[in-house]
């Protein structure tokens, strides 16, 4: 393989992986606190992604206006998720949740199946994310170096949430003890609301560049990047922050690198993907970053 | 200041409370004692809304607090050390307390730290450090500076000294008794009788579920019952 060639699949790799840390984020936030897989936070891509198709389409917004509105909306269809499917069930057995999670995955993809139908639209693609450049002779495409750099000025915007504010404060705690941050006066449900809204809009902003990258918007199109979103989260410890980002870059650099150097292994991309997730969880459970899974009381 | 009135609480089908009345009057120190599983945690987590009653009120400076949601109790001036101390182990000591100090206006924050800082100096010490690390009395010290941070009117200490060495279990009841000065009014559960009964103006004696005794400490501390039964003699 030329030194072009792996440049080029390299920063495919990584912004593959951006794009995975960014929805595996979501998992791993909200795993934290209640303990739950989100089944349904994968459909929030394709939320997002139509959002921004009929906010381009039918209001003829201009990407820059219509992205962010896009993005804020998921982020509150994600509460409203929370308070339909799972708030009810916040003292149930953990199973009714993961089934209600199941239930609310279906439901999202079979609600757009019925409003928008089957057929893939194509994601309007503004003309700055369209180009191709050169660096140091190797072409590539804008995006690819946009998702990179976008995704890191959302960690750094939920880092500084979570570890420098007050309310980031809350969360750490609240994923440690909810019945002790309810003694320190603490609204808890609303600090799993933010958790939501954070790890749904983070899903969006994954979701929408996504839809940039691969241009056919389908209501089932968040399954496949929810599913890879969960692994890299489990990788690299499914509760840590950090950990999903790593596992999401590991993901992504790994399935691209493997297609690369043995390009007859490239039907097996995916099937890569989930033999890695049965390997954590036979040799290491608890992740690359993580610590002991334990049972909340 | 504080009134508990027939207070009736089920697990399931266990009748954990059945009845309970108590009162702490501003300024004092009253304990609950009684044995492992007679309920003392219970009425604990009954007035601070973790547990919801079947029967009966409980009511703070005149607002009701049964039907108050738990953040909403520890607003009207209730600080809360739980049993098993329950310290955000992956947050620093300083974390802990800026938790505890949640809902006060942030220009307060500086004098309460230095408050809890100057009854816990080993607090100060160890700022830093993720709560996880400290020993248990220092976890315990911390528990209390955290219940102290929102300068509740009340405070509900679940057995302070459980697990703890002597010398330490003296500086805690230590601490109480001072906090208690400074006009903190004081709900504490034991099975420590002997110790919580030395620093308590009044004393309720706990037993499956119900209030078999009461008294001022000192009048406990004579009663016969009270010395076969938990004193050890
Ligand atoms: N979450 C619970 N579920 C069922 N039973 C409980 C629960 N918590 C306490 N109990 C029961 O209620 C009774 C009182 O418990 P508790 O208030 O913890 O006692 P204490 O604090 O005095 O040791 C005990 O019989 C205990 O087994
Ligand atoms: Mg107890």
């Amino acid at each position: 393989m030329s030194a072009t060639i792996f440049f080029q699949q390299l920063s495919n790799g990584i912004s593959l992986g951006s794009l995975y840390a960014l929805v595996a984020i979501g998992y791993t936030m909200v795993y934290g606190i209640l303990r739950l897989i989100n089944f349904a936070h994968g459909d929030l891509l394709m939320v997002a992604s139509y959002t921004a198709i009929y906010a381009v389409t039918m209001f003829s917004l201009p990407w820059y206006l219509s992205f962010p509105l896009a993005i804020a909306l998921t982020g509150c269809i994600g509460i409203l998720m929370d308070k339909v499917a799972y708030k009810p069930l916040r003292d149930a057995p953990r199973i009714s949740l993961l089934i209600s999670a199941i239930g609310a995955s279906f439901l999202l993809e079979n609600l757009a199946l019925v409003i928008i139908g089957g057929i893939p639209k194509g994601f309007p693609r503004p003309e700055i994310f369209a180009k191709v450049i050169e660096i140091l002779g190797v072409r590539v495409q804008v995006l690819t170096i946009y998702i990179p750099i976008m995704t890191l000025v959302f960690l750094m915007a939920l880092l500084y949430i979570v570890y420098r504010t007050k309310v980031g404060k809350a969360m750490r705690a609240a994923s440690k003890d909810i019945e002790t941050t309810r003694l320190m006066g603490i609204n808890v449900d609303r600090i799993i609301a933010l958790t939501f809204l954070m790890g749904s809009s983070l899903a969006a902003a994954g979701g929408i560049m996504w839809a940039l990258k691969y241009p056919q918007v389908n209501p089932f199109m968040g399954v496949i990047p929810g599913l890879k979103a969960f692994i890299a989260a489990v990788l690299g410890g499914i509760g840590d922050i950090i950990g999903a980002v790593v596992g999401g870059f590991v993901l992504g650099l790994g399935e691209i690198l493997l297609v690369a150097f043995f390009p007859e292994l490239a039907q097996y991309r995916d099937a890569f993907a989930f033999v890695l997730l049965i390997l954590v969880l036979l040799f290491r459970p608890t992740g690359i970053m993580g610590e002991p899974i334990t049972d909340k009381t | 200041m504080l009134e508990v009135k027939n207070l009736h609480v089920y697990y399931g089908g266990i009748h954990a409370l059945k009845g309970i009345d108590l009162r702490v009057k501003e300024g004092q120190i009253v304990t609950l004692i009684g044995a492992n599983g007679a309920g003392k945690s219970t009425t604990l987590r009954s007035i601070a809304g973790l547990v919801r009653p079947k029967e009966g009120s409980i009511v703070f400076q005149g607002t009701e607090l049964t039907a108050l949601r738990t953040h909403q109790v520890i607003q009207q001036g209730i600080g809360v050390a739980p049993e098993g101390r329950k310290v955000f182990g992956n947050l620093t000591v300083l974390e802990n307390l800026e938790l505890g100090a949640y809902n006060r206006p942030p220009q307060e924050f500086q004098t309460d730290l230095e408050w809890v800082f100057s009854l816990f100096p080993r607090l100060e010490e160890r700022s830093k450090q993720l709560a996880g690390t400290l020993s248990g009395g220092e976890q315990q010290m911390l528990a209390l500076g955290r219940a102290l941070m929102s300068h509740p009117k009340l405070v509900l200490l679940d057995e302070p000294s459980l697990g703890l060495a002597p010398l330490v279990v003296e500086e805690v009841f230590e601490t109480i008794t001072t906090i208690n000065r400074q006009g903190t009014t004081v709900l504490l559960v034991e099975q420590n009788a002997m110790a919580a009964l030395h620093v308590a103006h009044y004393a309720y004696v706990l037993e499956t579920g119900r209030i078999t005794l009461e008294g001022t400490g000192k009048e406990l501390l004579q009663d016969e019952r009270v010395r076969k039964a938990y004193l050890g003699e």
